[in-house]
């Protein structure tokens, strides 16, 4: 038993079934907060505390499912080329929008963490969640975070909008297709991307493009803002 | 075949995008500079039906996929959350939804701006 929970294969394979059981669930219940990734994570999290498997052994054994997701990120530029002729008419607003949401993002992120009297560190480590896992990683390290806390907090904050990103739009009545796709790319990166080409071609095209723009976009501004407010 | 073709063409970007990144320095990750390289070459070539297109048509289905390891690696960090949760979870939520509010609202604001103005000049 302990050399069948042990091996990297088992895993990788669980990986796989979670993810089948988790789009099954979502088809079936229709329910927003039945996103694969979610429902996967809460079974294998739940299964590798149970079974007390090292997070080591579980990211050996689904080491090839991490590296694919570069390819993928690439591939994100083929939505983005079918809807390339939506931008006409677009390139300022979003500009302007993904500025305002960066500033917003950091900005909020280390004055709330503050005023509910979390540390400095923490409020430097909070700063770069909107970003993708990589670019948060290294601008945590860059700005005095913590960057391994400052990944969970950015994965969590991609599954916050693959759950309920289009909910909450839905609630601000932001109906524009392409609005709402940068709105989610701008603060959920590729996890909420996956949720917005699930929902919509045009939303998850300008998701891909936007979590790449607030990438860039935050690797230049977060110096300033962390310097005004902290 | 033609997935196998179309990783070729998404590796081999994300390849280009990466060296770029190494050698510049751009504080962007290479896949994303990768992402920027495969825009540009089917820009270039102007077809909507290359083996690129196919092997992410196969892939991003299933993107949710790629995100379960990372996420996964949350659970490692229960303590840490836990010590400190207040503001962490409440920072993290609230900080969210400012943000998504700010880029949506302001995002579909601007580009009506933008359309009434446009059709508004030509009428008045």
């Amino acid at each position: 038993m302990r050399w069948f929970v042990e091996q990297p294969l088992t895993w990788l394979v669980a990986t796989l079934l979670a993810y089948r059981l988790g789009v099954w669930l979502l088809d079936r219940t229709r329910l927003s907060v039945a996103q694969p990734v979610l429902v996967a994570v809460v079974l294998l999290g739940a299964a590798l505390l149970v079974l007390d498997v090292d997070i080591a052994t579980y990211a050996e054994g689904t080491a090839v499912l991490t590296f694919l997701l570069g390819p993928a990120t690439v591939a994100l530029a083929v939505p983005l080329h079918r809807q390339l002729h939506r931008l006409r008419g677009f390139a300022l607003p979003m500009t302007v929008a993904l500025v305002l949401g960066v500033l917003v993002s950091v900005g909020s992120a280390i004055l709330l963490v503050q005023l509910l009297g979390g540390s400095e560190e923490l409020a430097r480590t909070m700063a770069p969640k909107a970003t993708t896992t990589p670019v948060s990683l290294a601008l945590s390290a860059e700005i005095g975070g913590i960057p391994a806390l400052s990944a969970v907090l950015t994965i969590t904050a991609g599954i916050l909008g693959a759950v309920a990103g289009p909910w909450v739009l839905d609630r601000l009545r932001v109906r524009e297709p392409r609005s709402r796709g940068v709105a989610i790319g701008g603060v959920s990166h590729g996890i909420g991307t996956a949720r917005a080409l699930a929902e919509d071609p045009v939303e998850g095209a300008f998701s891909g493009l936007s979590m790449g723009l607030t990438a860039l976009l935050t690797s230049l501004l977060i110096p300033l803002v962390v310097a005004l407010l902290l | 075949m033609r997935v196998v073709h179309g990783l070729t063409w998404l590796l081999g970007c994300q390849l280009v995008g990466e060296t770029l990144a190494h050698v510049s320095g751009a504080p962007v990750p290479g896949a994303v500079l990768g992402m920027v390289v495969l825009l540009t070459v089917l820009l270039v070539r102007r077809r909507d039906d290359t083996s690129a297109h196919a092997a992410a048509d196969a892939m991003l289905p299933h993107l949710q996929l790629l995100f379960i390891v990372p996420g996964v690696g949350v659970v490692a960090y229960g303590s840490v959350i836990a010590a400190d949760w207040l503001p962490i979870v409440v920072a993290l939520v609230a900080s969210w939804g400012l943000g998504l509010a700010a880029v949506g609202l302001s995002a579909q604001a601007l580009t009506r701006w933008t359309q009434r103005r446009d059709s508004g000049g030509g009428a008045a």
